[in-house]
């Protein structure tokens, strides 16, 4: 049974990013071959002068996926809280991707501005999908901010470098089996998406691994097989790891014990 | 229709100029209009003014290098100074997996090491240890290009008109090629502004005899060198429809990316911030639409220089019949 975010049951486990394509057009195949439950799309370099980006979030609005702005970009509360309100506006939504940027190099969050965000956001009717790391007491203070979703990262957003802390985000799922959780950034090929719902996360986040791939496309519509896959696999309760063979017909008559 | 036709060109950026050469050349009685009082008045005056086929495969579809691998020869038979020296794609030590990429994903390079791209480029000698180099791609300073288009314009005997109270009547000419970039998008579906933001730097101490392409996964920008030690470096990408000034977020990745490059950039003189409004169909891809006697040349997105003489020739098709 599907975790709801916010009361609302997602079509499908993945969520694509709008950024990096080559092109509006390859964005749209992308999304028709990804079937995404949403998709999430920037506002904070768009907006500047009139929200000039008004022709791009037209062809957004017309993929026909719910959509989850996002706050990509910026690096204070002011900041996030403001393109927060101007994405309630431009797009109808009161879901908003929080991010708030702690650090270039890695664009690792600031989970502290993102806690104060958070609470700012949630007071005001937000329902806030935070970008956070896989510490478990940051995501306790989010989860008290008024977060109902939250969004770890698998690795820096951009590397491609998969799920880095297997350890963190197992211990994470089992801490809030409850909340809807869901890997946000570092996913590089299908399998990390496979994998993350494997381990039963709610869902994947994923942009530039699609938009930058070779043929968009093809990549998206992998993507939409890797989750299925992880839903299907984690339905499908897999077996436990072992440390040594297990021969699948037993061995008759030879005495062995290891 | 007798005699040669009466053509007015609207618009004197890179796609206006080069159909109004190549209408002129081809005997059309060619009168260019735009307000904007010279040429260059729009976007293509901050272009790159890069005519690299094979490098723009990284991202565009492969019918952009299909429709462009002559424009080189187009732009060094119509314009003086156009620079055959190739382009070099380079990228820092920690992103030069980016390298491999793009080399994947376009054709017509040799991968040089060290010592090959300290050969090419003197001042980046020791800097980079791997890059591409496409020996067949070349550049124009689009400036002083688009300049000597409308001095060629005037020599097969075109006008050029440069102010609104003198706009010719439409109702005069044969056929009307508009090339007003987003003043039209209430006439083309689907036509949007894609923000672009440049700078020009003036360094004394560096040298550089082709366009650099610096990659980054986040950050990717070119260096194009122009005549006196000038360098146009560009460009941003923003899905903004604003035309206002640069931001100093897109000033500080352009500067950083230069003194990357080569330190020496770090006392280079500023000497301009530019902004425009590349029109872009949601393809990207430039296009040639005919409605009645009414031919647009519009999208051209960032293939201005690359991809405008393709597209004149199919205008001038539509114009004189393509058998012609």
């Amino acid at each position: 049974m599907a975790k709801q975010f916010y009361g609302v049951e997602l079509s499908s486990p993945l969520m694509l990013g709008t950024a990096q394509y080559p092109s509006p057009e390859i964005l749209s195949e992308a999304v028709t071959a990804a079937q995404p439950g949403v998709v999430t799309v920037s506002l904070r370099r768009e907006s500047a002068g009139e929200r000039a980006g008004q022709a791009f979030w037209s062809l957004i609005r017309k993929l026909g996926v719910p959509v989850l702005p996002n706050t990509a970009g910026c690096h204070t509360v002011k900041e996030a809280v403001t393109t927060a309100h101007m994405a309630r506006e431009v797009f109808g939504t009161d879901w908003i991707k929080l991010e708030v940027i702690g650090e270039l190099d890695t664009l690792q969050p600031d989970v502290f501005g993102l806690v104060e965000a958070a609470r700012i956001l949630s007071e005001d009717g937000f329902k806030v999908f935070p970008y956070t790391t896989e510490d478990l007491v940051v995501a306790e203070k989010l989860l008290g901010a008024g977060c109902e979703v939250l969004m770890p990262w698998g690795a820096p957003i951009g590397s491609g470098k998969g799920l880095n802390n297997l350890f963190g985000l197992r211990a994470m799922r089992a801490h809030f089996a409850d909340v809807p959780l869901v890997v946000d950034a570092g996913i590089g090929v299908p399998s990390h998406a496979a994998q993350a719902l494997e381990l039963g996360y709610d869902a994947v986040l994923i942009n530039t691994a699609v938009a930058k791939a070779g043929d968009p496309a093809l990549m998206a519509q992998a993507f939409k097989f890797a989750v299925k896959a992880g839903v299907l696999a984690r339905e499908a309760d897999p077996m436990e790891e072992r440390d040594m063979a297990v021969p699948s017909t037993p061995l008759i008559g030879k005495a062995m014990l290891a | 229709m007798q005699g040669s036709p009466r053509i007015l060109v609207k618009g004197a950026g890179v796609a206006g100029m080069t159909a109004a050469v190549t209408l002129a050349e081809r005997g059309g009685r060619v009168t260019l209009y735009d307000p904007g009082g010279r040429v260059g008045a729009g976007a293509s005056w901050f272009a790159g003014g890069m005519l690299a086929p094979w490098c723009e495969a990284e991202s565009a579809p492969a019918e952009v290098t299909a429709q462009s691998v002559d424009s080189v020869d187009w732009w060094a038979d119509h314009v003086p100074d156009v620079v055959r020296a190739g382009s070099l794609v380079l990228a820092p030590p920690r992103d030069v997996g980016e390298v491999a990429r793009f080399g994947r994903r376009t054709s017509h390079f040799e991968t040089v090491d060290g010592a090959r791209i300290g050969a090419l480029e003197p001042d980046l000698a020791g800097r980079f240890h791997k890059g591409l180099f496409f020996a067949d791609e070349g550049h124009v300073d689009p400036r002083k290009a688009l300049v000597a288009l409308l001095n060629s314009l005037k020599s097969f005997g075109g006008q050029a008109v440069f102010t609104a109270d003198q706009a010719p009547d439409p109702a005069e000419f044969d056929w009307v090629v508009d090339c007003t970039a987003l003043n039209v998008r209430d006439k083309l579906e689907g036509l949007r502004g894609m923000r672009g933001e440049m700078l020009l730097l003036r360094c004394p101490d560096v040298t550089l005899h082709r366009p650099v392409r610096m990659l980054h996964p986040r950050i990717p920008i070119y260096i194009v060198p122009r005549e006196g030690h000038v360098f146009m470096v560009g460009a941003t990408m923003i899905e903004s429809e604003n035309a206002g000034g640069m931001t100093v977020r897109s000033i500080t990745e352009l500067l950083n990316a230069a003194w990357v490059l080569h330190p020496a950039f770090a006392e280079a003189e500023i000497l301009e911030m530019g902004t425009g409004l590349r029109p872009s169909f949601p393809d990207n891809m430039p296009r040639v639409i005919q409605k009645g006697r009414t031919v647009y040349i519009n999208g051209m997105y960032r293939h201005g220089f690359l991809l405008s003489p393709a597209r004149a020739r199919e205008a001038a098709d539509i114009v004189f019949g393509a058998n012609s």
